[in-house]
C-alpha cells in the first residue's frame, strides 16, 4: 500500500509562527493574557473572553477523543480528534499504527509529519 | 397558540430529476421557480422577494436574480450548508412580517452527481478559512465528519450499528412509493450492516445518495396565501443555531438543533410530542439520531433505542419521518438536503403525501436540517409548520 504523503497546511499571518515552530519541532497553541486559558485552533483573540493571546509551548500528548477510519482513502487513514493533556482538544491524523487497534481514550503523543512546507501535527498511540 | 400568524408557504415543487448533466445549475433552479409558482397559482411578477444560498451559482442571488430577470426588494443569500433553506423560509416570514416583501422566492439546485462531487472526498480549503491551515492537512471530507459523531455517540451511549441501520430501513420502505427515488428497493438492516464500511462505522447504506436536481418554495403573506387555492401551511415557529468547536471544548454528542428546537418549538407553542409528522436531515443515519435526541422527541442517548424496530416508519412507529425516502434513498439535491425536507412536511400538511406513507389527520409537522459539518461546524435550522 502506497505510504500517505501528507499536504502541507495552507498558511496565514495568524497561523503562520505555529508552522515555524513545528519546523523546530516544538508544539505550540496560544493562552489568554486575561483568562489564561489555552484553546484549540489557535487564534489572536481569545474564543473564550475575546482577551489577547500569546504563544505557550505545550505538552505533547493527549487521548483520543474520537476517530475513523476512511476505508475508501487511498490509503485508508484516520481522522481524529485528540484531547490534549494541556486541556483542548484538536482535529488531526493517527499515524504509524495498526488501524484496526485504535479506540476511544487510548494515550496518544505527537508526531510531526513531513511536508513539502512545514510538518503537521499528527498523533500515534503511546 | 400563542404566536401571530406572519406568513405561510403557498407554493413547493421539487425538481423531478435525480441526474441532470444536459442541464445547467441556473436552469434548474429557474424550472423550480416556474414549478413552484404554478403550484402556487402565483404568477413572475408577484415574486418580490428572492432568496438562495451563496455558494450554488456565483455571487448567488445577484446571479440568480439577474437569470430569472426578477424585480425584487428583499434579497437573502444566507448560507448555512444544506440547512439554508429552512433558514430562508424563517428570513422570509421575518420579511414579511416586518413590510419588507410580499412573496418571497427560495430556490435550490445543484448537480455533484454529474459533476462529480460526493462525501469521501475532501473538502477543499477555502481561501481565509480560519480553519483551513489546523485541518486541511488531516483530510476532512463530509463522511468522516460525521463518522467521528456516530463513534462517539456508540462509545458514551452504546449505541449500535444495527440501531442506525433502521433508519435506513425506514428510509427505503418510504422511498418504494416515490416514483422518483433514487434507490426504491426496501432494504433489511442486515442488508445495511453487510454493506462496505465507508468510513467506520459508517456503511455505505448509512450515507444519503448523491443527487443532482433542486426544489422551490414560494412564502407569503397571510392574506396573498388565503387568496389562493392551496391547503394553508402556516409557518408556527423557527430557529437557528451553529454549533462549531468551541475553543476546543469538543463534544461531538449533540448538534446544534439542541438550541435551534426549543426556540422554534416556543415561537411554535407547541412541544415534541404533538408533532405528528418529521422531517430530519439524512445525510447519514446519526445525523437523523442525534436530531431526534436534540429536539427532545427521546433523551439524550436513547436515540438509538428510538429509532429501532420501525419507530420511524410511518403507519408503523411512533414518529413518521422522510415519507419520500429523505436523503437516504431519494434526493439530496447539490448536497443539500434542506429544501426536500421542507417539501415533503408541505406535502405531508396539505395531505399530498403518497397515501402508502400519508399520516393522517397530519395538521403539524416540523423540519429540521443540519448544514455542513456536523464533526466540526454545522449550522441547525428547525421549523414547525401548521395546517390550518
Amino acid at each position: 500500500m502506497a505510504e500517505r504523503k501528507f499536504a502541507a497546511a495552507p498558511v496565514n499571518p495568524e497561523s503562520a509562527p505555529f508552522y515555524k515552530a513545528a519546523a523546530e519541532n516544538r508544539f505550540l497553541t496560544r493562552k489568554c493574557t486575561a483568562c489564561a486559558r489555552l484553546h484549540w485552533y489557535p487564534r489572536a483573540i481569545c474564543p473564550f473572553c475575546w482577551g489577547t493571546t500569546e504563544w505557550q509551548e505545550i505538552e505533547r500528548t493527549g487521548r483520543i477523543y474520537s476517530y475513523s477510519v476512511m476505508r475508501r482513502g487511498d490509503p485508508p487513514f484516520a481522522i481524529a480528534y485528540v484531547t490534549l493533556d494541556a486541556g483542548p482538544a484538536m482535529l488531526t491524523n493517527l499515524v504509524d499504527c495498526d488501524l484496526d487497534s485504535l479506540r476511544i481514550g487510548q494515550r496518544v503523543t505527537l508526531v510531526w509529519k513531513a511536508t513539502d512546507g512545514a510538518p503537521v501535527p499528527c498523533f500515534t498511540p503511546l | 397558540m400563542t404566536n401571530i400568524a406572519k406568513a405561510y408557504i403557498a407554493g413547493a415543487y421539487e425538481h423531478p430529476t435525480r441526474k441532470a448533466p444536459d442541464k445547467s445549475v441556473a436552469q434548474l433552479q429557474a424550472e423550480c421557480a416556474v414549478g413552484a409558482l404554478a403550484d402556487s397559482g402565483l404568477s413572475r411578477d408577484d415574486v418580490d422577494g428572492y432568496f438562495c444560498a451563496s455558494d450554488e451559482v456565483g455571487l448567488g442571488p445577484l446571479n440568480m436574480i439577474d437569470y430569472l430577470n426578477l424585480r425584487v426588494r428583499h434579497i437573502d443569500g444566507t448560507d448555512m450548508g444544506g440547512a439554508s433553506y429552512l433558514a430562508h423560509v424563517a428570513h422570509a416570514a421575518q420579511a414579511i412580517a416586518a413590510g419588507k416583501c410580499n412573496v418571497a422566492l427560495i430556490t435550490l439546485a445543484g448537480r455533484p452527481r454529474s459533476e462529480g462531487h460526493s462525501g469521501t472526498m475532501p473538502r477543499a480549503a477555502v481561501a481565509n478559512s480560519p480553519d483551513a491551515p489546523w485541518e486541511a492537512p488531516f483530510l476532512p471530507a463530509t463522511v468522516n465528519m460525521y463518522a467521528m459523531c456516530a463513534m462517539r455517540h456508540m462509545y458514551e451511549f452504546g449505541t449500535t450499528s444495527e440501531q442506525l441501520a433502521w433508519i435506513k430501513v425506514a428510509a427505503s420502505r418510504h422511498a418504494q412509493h416515490n416514483p422518483n427515488a433514487m434507490l426504491r428497493e426496501v432494504v433489511t438492516v442486515a442488508e445495511v450492516l453487510a454493506s462496505p464500511v465507508v468510513s467506520d462505522p459508517l456503511h455505505r447504506l448509512d450515507c444519503c445518495v448523491v443527487s443532482d436536481g433542486g426544489g422551490a418554495l414560494l412564502v407569503v403573506r397571510p392574506e396573498i396565501a388565503r387568496s389562493l387555492k392551496r391547503p394553508l401551511v402556516k409557518v408556527l415557529g423557527a430557529g437557528e443555531s451553529m454549533k462549531g468547536q468551541m475553543g476546543g471544548d469538543i463534544d461531538l454528542t449533540y448538534s446544534g438543533a439542541r438550541w435551534s428546537g426549543p426556540v422554534a418549538f416556543a415561537e411554535a407553542g407547541v412541544t415534541p410530542a404533538d408533532i405528528k409528522y418529521a422531517s430530519l436531515y439524512d445525510s447519514f443515519t446519526i445525523t437523523v439520531l442525534m436530531q431526534i435526541e436534540d429536539l427532545g422527541f427521546c433523551a439524550k442517548g436513547d436515540g438509538g433505542k428510538f429509532v429501532a424496530d420501525g419507530n420511524l416508519i410511518s403507519g408503523v412507529g411512533k414518529l413518521p419521518f422522510n415519507t419520500d425516502g429523505g436523503g437516504l434513498c431519494s434526493n439530496h439535491p447539490g448536497n443539500r438536503g434542506g429544501m426536500t425536507k421542507i417539501i415533503e412536511a408541505v406535502r405531508q400538511l396539505r395531505g399530498e403525501a403518497h397515501p402508502a406513507v400519508q399520516v393522517p389527520n397530519c395538521d403539524l409537522a416540523l423540519a429540521h436540517a443540519t448544514g455542513r459539518l456536523l464533526g466540526s461546524r454545522h449550522g441547525s435550522a428547525t421549523l414547525i409548520l401548521e395546517r390550518e
